[in-house]
């Protein structure tokens, strides 16, 4: 190629919002040169679903079902955070069992989560069969989410106060006997994740997002630890983490592998988090009533498998509330995910989206709709 | 290939992962909130359950003395049933089976 980089032809196409490796519609429109990207422009707000707005309609309490709603992996925490956002206006304190409660079903959605996840790069880079065995082994952790809060995939446990339901001690025994089982299985299949040349040809030094990069555009969850940030909501102590003992997963490297690397050892983390939690478990009270209306305004974080989640509630007096916002973490992870795909093929596209963990639907809270039609 | 080999092996005398589905039926576990029938009996028609519902999944008709219910539009919070003072809406583990129409109809029996 002797062409000067003035007459040199790029081309243009869109990547999504339909598309076999897209699980949820987000656009992406790259230039590339050839086989290699040059550029890429983003174009969300295809599946806005108007939560916003309809939490204002709802009564408070009911919002909680309505939140958790906005994401099914992470329902948990969505609750969690609303919830923690809506203690802090009508001023109740959540007592400890429902404070480790809450820790022992978000952990179990992080588990979810991260399993689902590592099954999914499994499957965009064709790794088919590693995908079956994630997703077999995370069977375990969606039976315990039944048998413990009722429901396979929404277990609808947390609510203004508290949490509805108990884990007694035989359901305990059980839950640790699962976790323990669900350890070994994922130990079988850390040297694939380890060791594989094949899995590491795909993933190593591909996507990097060195750590100035990560700080300035504000990447949150995995995608920030896997470049070397720090930044775990977790650490700030809210609900039982106080007392409980972890450390945040930080890789250096910054490319899909570290993140990769981030996700798995936090499965691991995951499993420590609720063993410890079932043991230190306090007994007495899981739920108190709220005696007043809403009235003010809260924020609350929380940190959710793809990062920082963020409510901020506010109240006017009446059981209605005036404004809920959220941001989801994707929200955060997109200006970071265009700055780690310019330099790679095409080829690598799949496994570079994927390595934010991207959850569209969550994160559409505008819709840009230009004159004229068209959005 | 030899260190594949236990696996295959294995492979070859072991169960499969998945439940023949219409063969055997996944029994839900004890704790599951499933399907919801209401006792027209007991209920007083106070209409609680209306309020209380996240997706307005029951009507309540005082008038015509029926409950409307939608088991496709329940998202099965259990709120009513826990809140119902009555105790006349009852659920358990159980799955929603298929039906021809969405909603149904109960009628409060005369005195
Ligand atoms: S089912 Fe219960 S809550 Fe609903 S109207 Fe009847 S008595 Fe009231
Ligand atoms: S279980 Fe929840 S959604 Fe279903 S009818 Fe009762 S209150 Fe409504």
């Amino acid at each position: 190629m002797s062409k000067g980089a003035a007459t040199r032809k790029y081309t243009v196409f869109p990547f999504g919002p339909q598309h076999p490796v897209l699980p949820e519609p987000i656009q992406l429109r790259f230039t590339v040169d050839e086989e290699k990207i040059v550029d890429v422009g983003v174009n969300v707000g295809y599946i806005h679903r108007g939560v916003e707005r309809a939490c204002e309609l709802n009564d408070y309490q009911r919002n909680v079902y309505l939140c958790e709603r906005v994401c099914g992996i992470c329902n948990v925490m969505h609750a969690l955070c609303y919830c923690m956002a809506l203690e802090k206006l009508v001023d109740v304190e959540v007592p400890e069992r429902a404070q480790y409660l809450r820790v022992i079903w978000a952990e179990l959605n992080r588990l979810e989560s991260h399993l689902l996840w590592l099954g999914l790069l499994a499957d965009a880079m064709g790794f088919e069969s590693l995908f079956m065995q994630f997703w077999r082994d995370r069977e375990i952790v969606m039976d315990l989410q039944e048998r413990t809060g009722g429901n396979r995939v929404i277990p609808s446990t947390c609510v203004v106060g508290g949490v509805r339901r108990d884990i007694l001690k035989s359901l305990a025994e059980r839950f640790r006997e699962d976790m323990v089982e669900l350890r070994r299985r994922v130990d079988k299949l850390a040297p694939v994740i380890l060791k594989d040349p094949a899995f590491k040809r795909r993933t190593v030094g591909k996507g990097v997002l060195s750590y100035n990069d990560a700080l300035m555009l504000g990447a949150v969850g995995p995608t920030g630890r896997g470049s070397g940030l720090v930044k775990d909501i977790r650490l700030e102590g809210y609900q039982a983490y106080k007392h409980l003992k972890f450390e945040p997963v930080v890789e250096k490297d910054g490319d899909v592998y570290a993140r990769t690397l981030v996700r798995f050892y936090e499965v691991y983390q995951a499993i420590d988090l609720i063993l410890e939690a079932l043991e230190s478990m306090p007994e007495g009270e899981i739920r108190v009533k709220p005696e007043k209306w809403p009235e003010g305004e809260a924020v609350a974080r929380v940190e959710q498998p793809r990062g920082e989640l963020f409510y901020y509630v506010k109240g006017n007096g009446t059981n209605r509330l005036e404004r809920v916002k959220i941001r989801t973490p994707t929200l955060a992870n997109i200006p970071p995910l265009l700055a780690m795909l310019p330099g790679y093929e095409v080829a690598d596209i799949p496994v570079i989206v994927l390595s934010i963990d991207p959850c569209i639907a969550c994160t559409e809270r505008i819709t840009q709709v230009k004159k004229g039609g068209g959005s | 290939m030899v260190r594949m080999l236990p696996n295959i092996i294995r492979n070859l005398f072991s169960k499969p992962v998945t439940v023949k589905h219409p063969f055997v039926k996944r029994e839900p576990f004890p704790g599951h909130r499933g399907m919801i029938t209401f006792d027209m009996k007991k209920c007083d028609l106070c209409q609680d359950c209306e309020r209380l519902c996240p997706p307005v999944a029951i009507k309540v008709d005082p008038e015509a003395k029926t409950i409307t219910y939608d088991p496709f539009k329940c998202i099965y919070c259990y709120l009513c049933v826990t809140n119902c003072l009555q105790r006349a809406i009852r659920g358990g583990p159980a799955y929603t089976p298929p039906a021809y129409q969405k909603e149904i109809v109960y009628y409060k029996p005369e005195e």
